[in-house]
């Protein structure tokens, strides 16, 4: 035991000098307990699937926007061939009527070993098309504010040229928005499962806290702190806790999906890169998704603290 | 101060363990609170921290009938008092200036607004080498010192103190007796619940006896 120091009549007040390495203003609720290691790769987890989950929803909200852009503005007439009918004719006829349009902006006929070409993949290659009636294309680029007319040189194509059909997309486009829509909700209603997961383990573990805990409550209170006290104290654990999950699922889904875009940037040339791409586009997520990866990963601290303060608080009143 | 009419308590459905307990404690007055181990000292020091409940009886404490205090009060008035545990409950994880600043520090005052208070306790209990210390690696005179230091430190109107001397050679419990005596000339009221007889006979004071859960004043 330390000798004591003199009577309290011949103590000096002197100020004081504390050593440099003293703790003076540790979290009274300690935060690099195991269970608050095991809490936090829980909240990085969750924090990471729902990340992942956003970024999802992110990408295809985007490829769908930029297929949609792509297609809305396109128009394809196609003519099918009639022994009746000299599709050449026909072919210069519709491109004739289709310049004549005020909505159309360009006509582009494909050439015919480019249609040939599309059948590639299902015929394969280095077979000679010639004797097989494969459709003539011409694509039309659209104006922006396409109009009403559109309707009624479809109408005037159908009666000029009867082997002629005038595809405006609608059908795909609508398929598409299903598709990506699909996508999307599917994306937020993991992220929304992910984050009540996160709440209710964060509860979970205040309550386990707490109870671990118990004694030390008691002291607080026996000291003089009130229950908002103790719940702040509560609250701040579970934020920072909350916070350093986060940053670390929200990190590693950032690395992720980064890396995959780089990967998908590296496979571009290959076939199955092209197909990636236009089903993502770049498979990049853009600010907009950085930002809801973020966004999820501070949403999840937010709850840790929410949940755990109106966890405490109920405990505190069970108490009382 | 405190004033207990005829208080029972028992836990669950067992037997009362304090029965017809009735006494008053003034301001600025110093008493034993004395009885054989068990009898239900640190029962009673719970009750009037308002730790556990009565189950019968009127306690007043601060001129007000506790069972009617709301959580804000109730909390005001702990703040009026300061608590020396027998098995000192410290905060583990806190250094001992930590856990001695904690009811300055619950009360939301800043750091070096009570440092130099705090240094200057430690140092006259004798722990001012070992305020970067945390409880575990102390023994048990200098957990007990830094127990009495965090209930002194908010200079409370009553201090109960739960064998404050249990674990101190007799020169320091001479020391801290002094120091009890110091704080009821300065105002505040003192109870000590003890049943070291060489303590008592060191400073005359009324004794509060309890036995079989009853309570009686030896004045």
């Amino acid at each position: 035991m330390s000798t004591p120091e003199p009577d309290a009549e011949e103590m000096v007040r002197e100020e004081p000098a504390l050593p440099v390495n003293l703790r003076r203003d540790s979290p009274l609720v300690p935060v690099d307990s195991v269970a608050g290691r095991a809490l936090m790769a829980v909240i990085a987890i969750l924090t990471f699937l729902a990340a992942l989950s956003a970024g999802a929803a992110v990408l295809a909200a985007r490829a769908s926007e930029q297929w949609r852009g792509a297609v809305a503005n396109e128009m394809t007439i196609q003519i099918r061939p009639d022994a009746r009918r000299d599709i050449e004719a026909d072919l210069a006829l519709a491109v004739g009527m289709a310049a004549g349009v005020a909505a159309i902006e360009s006509v582009r006929v494909v050439p015919k070993p480019e249609s040939d070409k599309l059948l590639e993949p299902w015929l394969g290659a280095g077979l000679d098309l010639v004797e097989l009636p494969v459709p003539r294309l011409i694509v039309l680029k659209l104006k922006a504010a396409a109009g009403p007319e559109l309707a009624a040189f479809g109408a005037a194509l159908r009666r000029e040229v009867p082997s002629a059909s005038l595809d405006d997309h609608r059908l795909w486009v609508r398929r598409l928005s299903t598709m990506a829509n699909t996508i999307i909700l599917s994306g937020v209603a993991v992220v929304l499962l992910v984050l009540c997961a996160a709440g209710l383990a964060v509860a979970f573990a205040t309550r386990g806290a707490m109870a671990g805990s118990r004694d030390s409550v008691e002291v607080l209170h026996l000291v003089g702190a009130d229950d908002a006290f103790i719940a702040r104290e509560f609250q701040s654990r579970f934020v920072q806790l909350g916070l350093r999950g986060g940053a670390v699922g929200g990190g590693a889904a950032i690395l992720v999906i980064g890396l995959l875009g780089w990967l998908a940037s590296r496979w571009r040339a290959a076939p199955e890169g092209e197909q990636l791409q236009a089903l993502f586009g770049a498979f990049e997520i853009g600010w907009t998704g950085y930002g809801a990866v973020i966004l999820v990963a501070m949403v999840v601290a937010a709850i840790a603290g929410v949940v755990s303060r109106f966890t405490v608080r109920r405990y505190l009143r069970g108490l009382a | 101060m405190v004033r207990f009419e005829n208080v029972g308590l028992r836990y669950g459905m067992g037997p009362e363990v304090l029965k017809d307990i009735t006494f008053s404690i003034a301001p600025r007055s110093f008493q034993y609170l004395t009885g054989p181990s068990g009898a239900g000292k640190t029962t009673l020091i719970r009750l009037v921290l308002m730790a556990l409940k009565p189950t019968r009886g009127l306690v007043n404490l601060f001129g007000q009938d506790v069972a009617r205090l709301d959580n804000e009060t109730l909390t005001a008035f702990r703040r009026r008092m300061g608590v020396v545990f027998q098995d000192f409950r410290l905060l583990d994880h806190l250094t001992l200036y930590e856990n001695v600043a904690l009811p300055l520090r619950v009360l939301g005052k800043e750091e070096t607004s009570y440092r130099a208070e705090v240094v200057e306790l430690l140092r006259w209990v004798g722990l001012g080498e070992r305020m970067h210390a945390v409880p575990p690696v102390l023994s048990g005179g200098e957990k007990q010192r830094a127990a009495i230091a965090r209930a002194l430190i908010s200079r409370p109107e009553l201090l109960l103190a739960d064998e404050p001397t249990g674990n101190v050679d007799p020169a320091l419990g001479r020391r801290l007796l002094r120091l009890f005596m110091e704080l009821q000339t300065l105002g505040t009221a003192v109870v000590i619940a003890t049943h070291d007889i060489t303590l008592m006979e060191l400073y005359d004071a009324p004794r509060l006896v309890l036995a079989d859960g009853h309570l009686h004043v030896d004045a």
